[in-house]
């Protein structure tokens, strides 16, 4: 065991992967020599040469597209999208191939990529920077979408998403990357240093996709979150005083469906929080499976905190932000209902 | 200041001095030489004499030969002799199954157009008078490159072997679809044969065969890619990822451009065809370029030889445009008499492939009129005689099918829970 910030649990997962796959090849936007804006694949082009991880061009439908090739080669590509702003060029590579290639060819070619990327605001990234697109991607079928909100999890979530034979799209919440970011923006700025999670095994471990984590148990109201999320409604239940209980999606294709019904049947009252806006959003889905499952358990309508339906303003992100006074508000109000 | 030579011969692009000035801006649509009613008209179309074009060495640099993007490679000429540097070494028995795989490819377009017009599959697609492409370019690859084809290149599959009998199969959708019934007709797949499942959204297996290239030379592999799109996707961004991407990594991968003039209505003018040949996008990206004739059997073959041996010899990819034209329409779906001249297909100054393959073939002493009619009557026969055993296993039409049950697999390698309970909820 080491203490490891996200940021290091996920080159650690790659470099793990790297060492035990020669199959696994890492590739994307300044990722090669430099090592990623966000410093993610540092040291990976020292450590295993040119051939396993480098530099592409300006290229998002490009490197989607060259990482579905490789593929069906037999290639197992991880790549990165420097920004998931910067994903949309790559829209059709994912949805119209990478998520469709093992169905229209009756399993013949598949596609074992993963497409990592942070996601996500509270870094003053304006609207092209801080945007949650999980949306448009758990829409599609044939993707897998997985969210980590732990160095913990997000290096035991990327090696199964690397080892599973379909494309997932990883989602690394870029606020989280240095440390537990709770949502108030004023705070002191803490470190994953004294967070529990951060103690990550130096080697080959897994966190299966497809399993929630009940974070913290509780009897009032369940809050289901993922990513930076996660600490929010932590804080936003240590800040209410309430005994939520709060659920961790880790995956949201495939998704636990049965710790959530477990867990909204036992409190009847159920919070969804994401940060991404709230139309169509992945919340709408799964108020619908909570009615679908737990109608009869439930005491009051179901709360949805997330992002306004606006483009993220630069100016105004904390006003933006689904901050832990919202979520709080929201749990109440679905306590009282 | 230009002068009045120069004005001459660059009468569409320059403009002497005097003309330039401020005007009210008007934009510029392209319009083809000719539309239905209208008298056909190839006067703009380049061409160069049979065996005109030079063909530089194999390990050229791209710098040296800009020129052959402007040019057009061909090797018969009207008398169907082979001539100049690109002649191919090619045995004549090779020839003849070269012939065999077009008139099988062109048998095969007919039986599954005329079965779409009677109900029997939703959707066709013919490939007529583009068959020398395919086969060709199947006979100069090894069987163990890989190929990601776009929807118009059935004859890859043809001449890699790959059995009628299931093609039909999938144009039917019935039991021998090895696709299940997943797939509109015509999107084959066939791993085995080394032939990527063809997708209906344009030009995104471009850059796949690329990605497919660098993944062999990353592996120390010795096989290549090539991939093929039609003159109208090059104006889709995986064009441009494609050739980026090839020239970076110097991949061995040969780029297929078919320009076959028309895209379902849209002339190759559209696609900016007209401002440059589709084989001169390849000099921007620092790439070999070569601009060849698309229905010459032996110049196709020639070019694909090179440009496989510049990709085994780790020199990089080839961009090549086959000039041809669609004969038929788009599709099943499409009536070309509403948008072009009616006879432009028969009077395309390049002929048509069979026929001059056959032309040269007589001209070798190696075939004959009669022999070639015997040839055509036993495909016909062979591919009538496969259609009706396809056809026993289910048509469109009569809806015998895999089991509904069968498609909710293979979304995921593992079923997930919605998909279990969705199945069950279909009631399958």
């Amino acid at each position: 065991m080491t203490t490891m910030s996200m940021i290091q649990a996920v080159n650690s997962a790659m470099a793990v992967m790297l060492s035990r796959d020669p199959k696994v090849v890492v590739f994307g936007e300044d990722v090669g020599y430099f090592g990623g804006v966000f410093r993610a694949t540092e040291g990976l082009q020292k450590t295993f040469g040119k051939n396993r991880c480098f530099d592409t061009p300006i290229s998002e439908g490009g490197i989607v597209g060259a990482a579905i090739g490789m593929g069906a080669y037999g290639m197992r590509p991880v790549v990165e999208i420097q920004f998931a702003d910067y994903i949309y060029p790559a829209f059709d590579q994912l949805a119209s191939e990478a998520a469709r290639i093992r169905y229209r060819s009756a399993g013949e070619f598949t596609v074992p990529i993963t497409v990592r990327s942070p996601y996500g605001g509270g870094i003053f990234g304006g609207q092209t920077h801080s945007q949650s697109p999980e949306g448009l991607f758990t829409h599609v079928v044939g993707l897998k979408v997985v969210i980590p909100s732990t160095p913990y999890d997000a290096k035991g979530l990327l090696i199964s998403s690397i080892e599973d034979d379909d494309p997932v799209i990883f989602l690394e919440p870029k606020r989280l990357y240095s440390g537990p970011f709770e949502g108030h923006s004023d705070g002191a700025v803490k470190s994953w240093s004294t967070h529990p999670a951060s103690e990550v095994p130096e080697g080959h471990y897994r966190v299966p996709l497809g399993q929630a984590a009940v974070v913290r148990e509780g009897a009032e109201v369940t809050v289901l979150a993922y990513g930076t999320m996660v600490h929010v409604a932590l804080a936003a239940t240590r800040d209410s005083g309430m005994d939520a209980e709060v659920i961790d999606l880790r995956s949201l294709i495939p998704l636990d469906v049965d710790t959530i019904v477990k867990s909204v049947s036992k409190t009847g009252r159920c919070v969804i929080v994401h940060e991404a806006t709230r139309t169509s959003g992945f919340g709408a889905e799964l108020a619908a499976i909570v009615q679908k499952h737990c109608f009869f358990d439930l005491e009051a309508p179901i709360e949805r905190v997330t992002g306004w339906d606006t483009p993220y303003p630069h100016a105004f992100e904390w006003q933006y932000f689904p901050g832990p006074a919202r979520v709080a508000e929201a749990m109440r109000q679905v306590a009282a209902g | 200041m230009l002068d009045s030579r120069h004005r001459a011969n660059h009468a569409d692009h320059a403009l002497a001095a005097q003309d330039v000035r401020a005007a009210v801006l008007e934009l510029r649509i392209p319009e083809p030489a000719a539309r239905a009613g209208q008298p056909v008209d190839f006067s703009k179309l380049k061409l160069s004499a049979p065996g005109a074009v030079r063909r530089p060495a194999v390990a050229a640099v791209a710098d040296s030969m800009h020129d052959l993007a402007y040019g057009l490679i061909r090797v018969l000429d009207d008398n169907g002799a082979a001539i100049g540097p690109w002649v191919p070494e090619l045995p004549s028995a090779a020839l003849a199954a070269g012939l065999r795989s077009m008139l099988r490819t062109r048998a095969f377009d007919d039986r599954m157009y005329r079965a779409q017009r009677q109900g029997k599959a939703s959707f066709y697609v013919k490939c007529t008078g583009e068959e020398a492409i395919a086969v060709s370019q199947a006979l100069a690859l090894e069987n163990t490159d890989m190929l990601f084809p776009s929807y118009r290149q059935q004859g890859l599959l043809i001449a890699r072997g790959y059995p009628i009998l299931k093609m039909m199969g999938q144009v039917y959708s019935n039991t021998l679809d090895p696709l299940k019934g997943r797939q509109m007709p015509v999107m084959y797949s066939s791993r085995e044969h080394g032939f990527f499942s063809v997708s209906g959204n344009l030009g995104t297996q471009f850059i796949q065969a690329v990605g497919w290239a660098m993944a062999s030379a990353l592996s120390g592999d010795s096989r290549i890619a090539a991939s093929w799109i039609g003159e109208g996707t090059t104006a889709e961004g995986d064009f441009h990822y494609a050739l980026t991407f090839a020239s970076v990594y110097r991949a061995p991968v040969i780029l297929n451009v078919v320009n076959n003039q028309w895209a379902i209505s849209s002339f190759q003018g559209i696609a900016g065809g007209e401002a440059a040949p589709f084989a001169a996008r390849g000099i921007g990206y620092g790439l070999p370029a070569l601009r060849v004739d698309g229905n010459d059997f032996l110049a196709v073959y020639a070019v694909t030889r090179w440009a496989a041996a510049r990709a085994r010899a780790n020199l990089g990819a080839t961009l090549i445009e086959h000039v041809t034209y669609r004969s038929e329409g788009h599709s099943t779906s499409d009536d070309p008499s509403r948008y072009r001249a009616a006879d432009e297909a028969s009077k395309w100054p390049l002929g048509d492939p069979i026929e001059r393959l056959k032309r040269h073939l007589i001209a070798r002493g190696e075939w004959s009129e009669a022999r070639h009619e015997a040839l055509q009557n036993e495909v016909k026969q062979e591919i009538r005689a496969l259609q009706r055993e396809a056809e026993a296993s289910g048509t469109l039409e009569a809806n015998t099918t895999h089991s509904p049950k069968t498609m909710f697999e293979d979304v995921y390698k593992d079923m997930d829970w919605r998909l279990q309970r969705q199945r069950q909820e279909a009631g399958f």
